[in-house]
């Protein structure tokens, strides 16, 4: 009994100790992250290059922003899972590849609402326009908020070169060209939205965030889609296509 | 091992910086969860969002999860750590300053919270929103909380560190670790920033960060705050020495693993998801050391559970810790998570170890502390035992919808008809289906909102009603 009292007492050198108990706490708290972290970030096949997978426009990123800046990821998920449940709802499920330019990643924890990782190309974009105005007029029974101001409030594109400089930075491949034209780019995408919507008979300016956030939520998925569009992979990522899964099927 | 220094002569303890942010938690706590009920409302009846940018649930949501977080729980945190740590150490906090820096700035960073996160500046990762000249000043009120924290520890009179200072010093480094390095990001104006990692790195640095915030921010302060109030309220010593020791470093070095869980079957590699399941279910033993430590010490104090209820609010909330450590394991098994991942059952589970276990666990400790702090009794002293059955009863009515809407949500998202096809295709059908499960939950987010303002009516007039009470008995010792 007494020595076996005595082994746990060896435990005092810390309790007497606390600059030991610290540099140990540290120690233990740092292995787990560092094991998960450093292989995920040096091992190139973690990550398997997408060659479709290009980055966003500058009038996409400014939609994005609206994006973020609104939560959207509170409610809505990009990330589809491997299971026929969800590629027959959403379409190819996602790989690694195709967020490389996602600073931050919006993969979401909760479906609130549905998952929003191929949207791209599912629906026109007078679609958005409506569904943002009241989200009631395109699906019944939703319980998405109204974003009336979408609508209404523009956008100046006064920082769109000082994203995509910051973007670069971290290794997006925009050039100095790309980043010069920026603004510019960027208005005559949002011309070829607002010529969309006016079929619709929907008038909009150029520069309002409906505009922006329309060419973002167009955009999602779709350089995937086209990747696997021919039922290959598109990358090494070899994971088997689930069973009974359809190429790209949706519910619509 | 010792509970308290051998008393000779008590210093001047500093109560003044406790009291603060007692005060601080249990007002925004209040306002924190004030938030979080509107939220739920608004899943409930949209019209609530006003057509209001600011309300919109898609921001009314972090605020409500950074106010619970870092106002209420944190505060919290400070104010036990800041009371207890005097007494285990037997001296005051070294440095009146830095408590006041710690103290103000912390809450002047809530401030800036409620302010920007309506107004939609967010760097737009889940429970880390905060804009970078916020995360800097965060990091920098984290540093002055170090040091007071560790010069207290250097200029101790009790040589001896007791097992509630091992969880605070383990709090302190891994917060600041944690917040850090998910908070790196490269700025493009004042409110503006994107984060360093893209994609599948953000992801899982996020949830590096994401889990362990729960688990350095919620539990292992809070089972310091557990190991030093629970025996004062009890009049017991701590069950096990051994387990204290066993469940500490098992806990502190397991847990940074557990984040992948948040990630099964997406695009992160299966090796990392892997980890993340295994360790998860590690994690049981740990987090059940603690809970049976903490149980046990009320071992031949369970008659005064009935009638004390300061003891219901701990035994509660222990029980909670256990019962959520369990589920949370069971729910990181990937088969079990392809179902309950992006379901409201998440929402449960997070809800039975916040209002559960760190809810209860705060309750208790207030309602045995403030009379200490002020030297007064409760003003209202039978609101005691109405807060805790509010509470209790809250949050049965906020879990059980969650479990039972998040599994039929789960089930109709995979259920496929005769033909093979989506039985329903239709993504609102399953929105619909759980209108009647988010009423409930807000019921129960109601009781146990109404049981924290009663908290609060009960501690203001307390700390600032004007005829002092006697002081309770035990107070001197």
């Amino acid at each position: 009994m007494s020595t076996k009292t005595e082994s746990w007492q060896r435990h005092g050198l810390f309790e007497n100790k606390p600059f030991l108990m610290t540099v140990l706490v540290t120690v233990l708290i740092s292995i787990g992250g560092l094991v998960e972290m450093i292989p995920l970030a040096a091992v190139k096949s973690n990550v398997p290059t997408i060659a479709e997978v290009t980055p966003y426009t500058p009038l996409e990123l400014e939609g994005r922003d609206i994006y973020l800046r609104e939560g959207c990821y509170n409610c809505h998920s990009q990330m589809i899972r491997p299971f026929r449940a969800e590629t027959m709802r959403y379409g190819e499920y996602s790989r690694a590849g195709e967020f490389v330019y996602d600073h931050p990643f919006q993969w979401g924890s909760k479906r609130t609402g549905p998952d929003l990782a191929r949207l791209g190309g599912k629906y026109p974009d007078a679609w958005h326009y409506r569904h943002m105005e009241n989200p009631v007029a395109t699906s019944a029974g939703s319980i998405m908020p109204r974003y009336p101001w979408l609508l209404e409030d523009t956008l100046d594109f006064a920082l769109t070169q000082r994203k995509m400089k910051a973007m670069a930075l971290m290794g997006v491949p925009y050039s100095k060209k790309q980043i010069a034209d920026g603004k510019h780019e960027a208005r005559q995408q949002a011309k070829e939205i607002v010529a969309n919507l006016a079929q619709a008979d929907i008038e909009t300016t150029w520069d309002t965030e409906i505009v922006a956030l329309i060419a973002y939520l167009q955009r999602l998925g779709v350089d995937g889609k086209r990747a696997f569009a021919d039922g290959g992979d598109g990358s090494s990522d070899a994971a088997p296509a689930p069973a009974g899964a359809p190429a790209g099927g949706t519910h619509e | 091992m010792s509970e308290s220094p051998p008393n000779q002569a008590p210093p001047d303890y500093d109560d003044a910086t406790p009291q603060k942010f007692l005060l601080a938690a249990v007002l925004f706590g209040a306002v924190g969860m004030l938030v979080g009920l509107w939220a739920a409302l608004e899943l409930a009846f949209p019209a609530l969002n006003f057509d209001l940018p600011w309300i919109t649930f898609g921001r009314l949501r972090p605020l409500h999860t950074s106010a619970v977080v870092f106002a209420f729980a944190a505060n919290i945190v400070f104010a036990g750590v800041y009371h207890s740590s005097q007494r285990l150490l037997g001296t005051r906090t070294a440095s009146d300053l830095l408590s006041n820096i710690h103290f103000w700035g912390w809450q002047l960073v809530v401030v800036l919270v409620v302010i920007t996160y309506p107004l939609g500046i967010t760097q737009g990762k889940e429970y880390a929103e905060l804009e970078w000249p916020l995360d800097i000043l965060v990091a920098l009120v984290w540093v002055a909380f170090a040091i007071n924290f560790f010069w207290t520890i250097a200029i101790r009179k009790v040589k001896h560190l007791y097992v509630a200072i091992w969880f605070y010093i383990a709090t302190v480094i891994t917060i600041a670790v944690l917040h850090i390095v998910n908070g790196l990001a490269v700025p493009v104006s004042m409110t503006k920033s994107y984060s360093l990692f893209a994609g599948v790195q953000d992801a899982l640095v996020q949830w590096w960060y994401g889990h362990n915030a729960v688990g350095f921010l919620l539990t292992t302060p809070f089972l310091g705050l557990m190991y030093y109030y629970l025996p004062k309220a009890a009049q017991r010593p701590v069950y096990s020495y051994r387990l204290s020791i066993v469940h500490f470093w098992s806990l502190v070095f397991i847990y940074i693993w557990a984040g992948p869980h948040h990630l099964h079957y997406t695009a992160l590699p299966d090796w990392a998801q892997t980890l993340g399941m295994t360790f998860s279910l590690m994690l049981i033993a740990p987090s059940w050391g603690g809970m049976l430590n903490g149980l046990l010490t009320l071992r031949g104090a369970w008659e005064r559970v009935r009638t004390d209820p300061i003891l219901k609010f701990m035994v509660v909330a222990i029980s909670f810790y256990g019962m959520s450590t369990l589920e949370g394991p069971i729910m990181s098994i990937r088969d079990v998570n392809a179902l309950s991942h992006y379901t409201d059952w998440t929402i449960g589970h997070v809800h039975s170890g916040a209002l559960g276990w760190v809810g209860m666990i705060s309750f208790g400790m207030i309602y045995w502390l403030a009379p200490r702090l002020w030297k007064r009794d409760w003003a209202l002293p039978k609101w005691l035992d109405a807060h805790f059955w509010l509470a209790t009863i809250g949050i049965v009515f906020y879990i059980v919808p969650m479990w039972v809407g998040g599994i039929a949500q789960g089930l109709m998202w995979r259920a496929f008809n005769e033909l093979g096809l989506l039985k329903y295709p239709d993504f609102t059908e399953t929105v619909m289906a759980l209108q009647p499960f988010y009423l409930l939950r807000a019921l129960g987010g109601t009781l146990y909102l109404v049981g924290m303002v009663m908290l609060g009516i009960n501690l203001a007039m307390t700390a600032f009603g004007r005829a002092p009470a006697p002081a309770p008995k035990e107070v001197a010792a």
